[in-house]
C-alpha cells in the first residue's frame, strides 16, 4: 500500500452550537486523486480548510504527511502549536481558492515568487526562473509581467496553481477552483489540474464538475450535512450511488 | 416604426450637446463674490501692502517654514509607525494589546491638542527631574533637568506625535479592515507568518484605502504645528508673531504667514497624488493610472 498523505480521523467542526463536520473520516494515499461533491453548505468546503488548519477543528485528528496537523501531542495531551510552527506545516500543503485571491498590488510573477522568497528562502534569481517555469506549465509565460486585474478569471485561477505550486507541496486543496469562471474559461483551468494529476500530484477537490471527477478522479466522497454519504471510485459513486441523498444530488447536478 | 425605417445608420452618432446654462449662471456669481473678495482684501485701508512685501520673504519667516516643514514632517512620520503598530494592536487577537491601544487613542483624541502641547511643554514644572533607570536601586542611566531634557522643539514633537497617532491609528485600521479577507488566508496557505503577511499583502493593499485621509491629517498636521507657538517653538507663526509683536503689523503678518501656509499645503498635493498612483499599482487598468470614476454627481 501507498503512503497515506492525508488520514482525517473523526473530524469534526462546529461554529457554536452549529456543527458542520460531524465526523468524517477519509484517508488518501500519496499520487491519489479524491474529489469532494456534495450540496452547497454541507461542510466540504469546511472540511479543505481544516487540512490546513485555516480553520480550527473540535474534534477528531488529521494527519497530513505523518503530521499532525495544528497540534502537538505528548502522550494523551495536546498542545496547541505556535503559530510560527503552523506556518511551517502550510508549507508543504498548497491551496487554490474559489475566488483565486491573487495578490492584486503583484504581477503574476511577483505572485508565484512571493512566498519562494519571503518563506522558503529562495534566492531571487532561482525563484524567479522557477516562476517563469511554472507560468509556463499553466500556460501563461507571456502574461508574467500583468497584474491581476489584467487577466481573465481563468488566467488568475491558473496564476493561483502556479503560486501554490512554487511552495513544492506534497499535496494540493482546490477549493471549487472553477465555480467563479465563465463557462468558455472552465476548461483551461481543469486541463491544468489534469495535467497535475497525471504529473502525480497528491489533490484533494471540492467540485461541482462531474466530468472533471469522472475523468480524473481516483476516489469520489459525497458529503451531505457533514457527514460522509457516500465514498468510492468515481463508477461507483457517479453511475452506481447506492444512497437515496447521493442519487437525489446527482439528479439535480447531472 | 423602427421597423419600416430604411435608414443605414452605420454614421457616427452626431448630436448637440446638452447645454448647461445654470453652471454659467452660477459661474458668474462666483466669479463676481471673489473679485469683488479679492478687491476688498487688496484696497483695504488697514492692510499696508508694502510690509507684507517686505516681511514674505524675511528670513525669520523662512527659518520658521522650514522649521515648520521639520517639524510637520518629523511627527507625520513618527504618527505614521506609531499609528500601524497602534491600529495592528487594536486588532489583535491579544485583549492586552487591544485594550492598551484603545485606551491611548481614547485618552489622546479625549483632551484638546493645545492642552497637550502645554502640558508636554510645561513637563519641567510638574516633573523637575527626570531619571532612567531601574526603580529602587542605584542603576541610572541618564538623569537630568527636565527643561535640558526635553527643550520646546521635542516637547512640540512629542505631542503632535502623539495625538496625531491616535487620530491615523483609526485611519489605519480602517485599511487594513478594507483588505479582503481572502488575501490573508492565502498567504498563510503558502506559509507566510503573521509579520511577513502584514507586512507583503495587507499593509501594501490597505495604504490605497489610506493615503487620502492622510493627505488630509499631514495638512492638518502642517496647520497645528502654529500651536507649537504657546511654548514658544521657532516655527513660521511663531516667527510671524514675534515680528508683529514688535512692528505692531499684526494683519500684514497674518497676511504672510497665511500665503505660506496655503503655498505649503497645496505642494503637498502632489506627493500624494504620486503615492496614490505607486499604491494604485494593479487596482488600476493600465500602467497604474487611476481608474476612471465610476461615480459622478449630477450630469457630465
Amino acid at each position: 500500500m501507498a503512503k497515506l498523505m492525508v488520514d482525517a480521523r473523526s473530524v469534526r467542526k462546529s461554529y457554536g452550537s452549529n456543527e458542520v463536520l460531524e465526523g468524517i473520516t477519509l484517508s488518501v494515499e500519496q499520487g491519489e486523486v479524491l474529489c469532494i461533491i456534495g450540496p452547497s453548505g454541507s461542510g466540504k468546503s469546511t472540511f479543505l480548510r481544516c487540512l490546513n488548519h485555516l480553520e480550527s477543528i473540535n474534534g477528531g485528528r488529521i494527519y497530513v504527511n505523518d503530521e499532525l496537523m495544528g497540534y502537538r501531542q505528548t502522550g494523551k495531551v495536546l498542545h496547541e502549536m505556535k503559530p510560527k510552527e503552523i506556518a511551517r506545516q502550510r508549507q508543504a500543503i498548497g491551496m487554490v481558492f474559489q475566488r483565486f485571491n491573487l495578490f492584486p498590488h503583484m504581477t503574476a510573477l511577483q505572485n508565484v515568487i512571493e512566498a519562494p522568497i519571503g518563506v522558503a528562502g529562495v534566492s531571487p534569481e532561482d525563484a524567479k526562473k522557477l516562476g517563469f517555469e511554472l507560468l509556463a506549465q499553466v500556460g501563461l509565460a507571456d502574461k508574467a509581467e500583468h497584474y491581476p486585474a489584467q487577466l481573465s478569471g481563468g488566467q488568475q485561477q491558473r496564476v493561483a496553481i502556479a503560486r501554490a505550486l512554487a511552495m513544492k507541496p506534497k499535496l494540493m486543496l482546490f477549493d471549487e477552483p472553477t465555480s467563479a469562471l465563465d463557462p468558455e474559461l472552465v476548461g483551461d483551468v481543469l486541463d491544468v489540474m489534469k495535467g497535475l494529476a497525471k504529473a502525480g500530484m497528491t489533490m484533494i477537490v471540492v467540485t461541482h464538475e462531474m466530468g472533471f471527477a469522472r475523468e480524473v478522479a481516483d476516489k469520489v466522497v459525497f458529503i451531505d450535512k457533514g457527514q460522509i454519504v457516500e465514498m468510492g471510485t468515481p463508477k461507483q459513486v457517479l453511475d452506481k450511488p447506492q444512497e437515496a441523498r447521493t442519487k437525489a444530488f446527482l439528479n439535480k447536478v447531472l | 416604426m423602427a421597423t419600416t425605417d430604411n435608414t443605414d445608420y452605420g454614421d457616427d452618432v452626431v448630436a448637440v450637446p446638452l447645454r448647461h446654462p445654470a453652471r454659467w449662471i452660477f459661474g458668474g456669481i462666483a466669479s463676481v463674490l471673489l473679485l469683488s473678495f479679492i478687491w476688498a482684501v487688496y484696497s483695504a485701508k488697514s492692510i499696508q501692502h508694502e510690509l507684507v512685501a517686505k516681511y514674505i520673504f524675511d528670513p525669520r519667516i523662512l527659518q520658521g517654514m522650514l522649521v515648520t516643514i521639520f517639524v510637520t514632517v518629523l511627527c507625520m512620520a513618527i504618527a505614521a509607525i506609531l499609528a500601524t503598530l497602534l491600529a495592528i494592536m487594536k486588532l489583535s487577537a491579544n485583549p492586552l494589546q487591544r485594550w492598551l491601544a484603545t485606551g491611548f487613542i481614547e485618552f489622546f483624541r479625549g483632551t484638546p491638542l493645545l492642552l497637550q502641547i502645554v502640558f508636554w511643554g510645561y513637563l519641567g514644572i510638574i516633573f523637575p527631574q527626570l531619571v532612567l533607570g531601574v526603580p529602587y536601586t542605584d542603576i541610572v542611566w541618564l538623569s537630568g533637568d527636565t527643561s535640558d531634557l526635553i527643550p520646546a522643539l521635542v516637547a512640540g514633537v512629542i505631542a503632535l506625535s502623539l495625538n496625531e497617532a491616535a487620530y491615523s491609528a483609526e485611519i489605519v485600521r480602517a485599511g487594513i479592515l478594507a483588505v479582503d479577507s481572502g488575501q490573508v488566508e492565502a498567504a498563510k496557505s503558502l506559509g507566510m507568518s503573521g509579520g511577513q503577511t502584514m507586512r507583503r499583502i495587507v499593509l501594501p493593499q490597505a495604504m490605497r484605502v489610506i493615503i487620502p485621509p492622510m493627505g488630509n491629517e499631514f495638512i492638518g498636521m502642517l496647520k497645528n504645528t502654529s500651536l507649537l507657538q504657546v511654548i514658544a517653538v521657532a516655527e513660521l507663526y511663531t516667527a510671524a508673531s514675534t515680528i508683529s509683536s514688535a512692528n505692531l503689523a499684526q494683519i500684514e503678518l497674518l497676511v504672510v504667514s497665511g500665503f505660506w501656509y496655503l503655498a505649503m499645503t497645496t505642494v503637498l498635493g502632489f506627493p500624494q497624488r504620486a503615492l496614490e498612483r505607486r499604491y494604485g499599482r494593479g487596482f488600476a487598468t493600465v500602467g497604474g493610472r487611476a481608474a476612471p470614476r465610476a461615480f459622478k454627481v449630477g450630469r457630465s
